[in-house]
């Protein structure tokens, strides 16, 4: 146990190691243990803002939602309106246009009797002046008697 | 131990390796002849007297060798992890060092309140260093020490009684006792930075006795300076001895314990080294957290 030069020696390494360490092993760990504890302050609110963002965008998004379901209940309100009244249209288009037809066979009818009508007149008018003849001996003028014959035929 | 009475066993164990200056005319007793030296001499000594009679010009080659090599060892570590370290997710060896790192950077930060790009690293080393320096003391007492006698007697031509060789080199008092005065030196450099080559003085000369008069303050110098630096002293004496004398305790346990029970030591060694665990890192803590309370103390006003 004695004293001696072992302590200068000492001394030596003792400088040594800590001027290495000072400068090689304690600045570069320490920065980098500074930069992840920055890192991770970071990361967390990060995460608070994108916590954050996420509920604005869940209520944006409902809004949306919500808008669009009033717009499609109104569009197919909208859709059900128009069909009825295209469907009433129909119904009335298809209505005149029935009566129209109506009308129209009714007029083609009438004019088909009266034609009928009108030949038959004739042929009346034909049968009773032959009749006629055949009663008087054929002594009917033809002429002379037109007009009565005439008058007796629009009787018919 | 082969053939040596339980005395010299323990003797031939707390002896140093030394390496050192033997002065002309030196009757030396080595190699199992007597031999005067006709010129001074750098040489080991081969016994504990001669170790004695080197004086201060000696070296005690084994604590430098193991304080060295466990140092370098230290350095290499804390490189490398220096080397790997990143703002990311650290792996196995990083999470390693950057809990040692983050646990002296704790005890600094609570402790030493000025701005110092030295004391973090300082207490880092001290730390690690002292607490390398402990390990030693858990490897079997012998087995080192063996080898190297085995070498010495095998390949040199040593006697096995000349082969000093202890590896714990906090159990060397040198060593502990460089360490806190290099402390010391450190706490006289952060006083006179923080206050002054005169608030140096002052610290030493106007406490603990104040007196606002001036001839008493002048009468109190003496009185002041002689406790202050007593105080001043006591510090690193302290500090040094408290790591040597819990090391040298736990050691000569070791030892005693080899002495008397041979090849049986473990079975008193083992628990003592489980005790030990807890020893060796507390007196790195102390160490480390007494040198950050010194230096906090140097750069504070009072």
């Amino acid at each position: 146990m004695n004293i001696n030069m072992t302590i200068i020696g000492q001394a030596i390494w003792f400088a040594l190691f800590v001027f290495f360490c000072m400068k090689f092993v304690w600045p570069p760990i320490s920065r980098a243990l500074e930069e992840r504890k920055q890192k991770i302050a970071e990361g967390l609110s990060a995460a608070d803002r994108a916590e954050r963002d996420l509920e604005l965008a869940q209520e944006k998004a409902t809004a949306n939602l919500k808008e669009a379901k009033e717009k499609a209940a109104e569009i197919i309100d909208q859709a059900n309106r128009r069909a009825n009244q295209i469907v009433d249209e129909a119904k009335e288009a298809a209505r005149t246009e029935g009566e129209r037809l109506v009308a129209k066979a009714q007029s083609e009818i009438d004019q088909e009797v009266n034609q009928a009508r009108e030949q038959l007149r004739k042929e009346v008018a034909a049968l009773a002046l032959s009749g006629a003849e055949k009663v008087l001996g054929g002594e009917v003028n033809q002429d002379a008697h037109k007009q009565m014959l005439e008058q007796l035929a629009a009787e018919l | 131990m082969a053939g040596s009475s339980p005395g010299e066993y323990i003797k031939h164990h707390l002896g140093n390796l030394t390496y050192g200056e033997l002065p002309a005319g030196y009757v030396r007793e080595c190699h199992g002849h007597a031999e005067t030296l006709s010129e001074t001499t750098w040489t080991f000594a081969c016994n504990g007297t001669e170790a004695k009679d080197m004086g201060f010009m000696a070296f005690h080659v084994d604590s430098l060798a193991w304080s060295g090599g466990l140092g370098i060892i230290m350095c290499l570590l804390f490189w490398l992890g220096a080397r790997k370290a990143t703002a990311g997710v650290p792996t196995g060896f990083m999470n390693f060092i950057e809990t040692i790192i983050e646990f002296i950077d704790t005890q600094v930060r609570d402790s030493f309140h000025g701005k110092s790009k030295l004391v973090a690293p300082l207490s880092l080393v001290i730390f690690c260093w002292v607490f390398l320096m402990n390990l030693m003391d858990l490897i079997p007492v012998d087995f080192i020490p063996q080898t190297f006698t085995w070498i010495m007697t095998t390949f040199f031509g040593w006697t096995a009684h000349e082969a000093y060789f202890k590896i714990v080199p906090s159990t060397d008092p040198n060593i502990t006792l460089s360490m806190s005065f290099s402390v010391m030196l450190l706490v006289i450099f952060f006083t006179i930075k923080a206050k002054g080559v005169g608030g140096f003085i002052g610290t030493l000369a106007l406490h603990p006795f104040e007196a606002s008069n001036p001839v008493v303050k002048c009468l109190l110098i003496p009185v002041n300076l002689l406790l202050e630096t007593i105080g001043l002293l006591a510090k690193p004496v302290s500090l040094g001895l408290r790591l040597f004398g819990n090391m040298y305790a736990g050691e000569f346990v070791f030892i005693l314990l080899a002495a008397m029970m041979g090849t049986w030591q473990f079975i008193g060694a083992w628990p003592w080294a489980v005790f030990h665990i807890l020893v060796i890192t507390l007196q790195a803590f102390i160490f480390m957290v007494l040198t950050i309370v010194y230096l906090s103390m140097a750069v504070e006003d009072h």
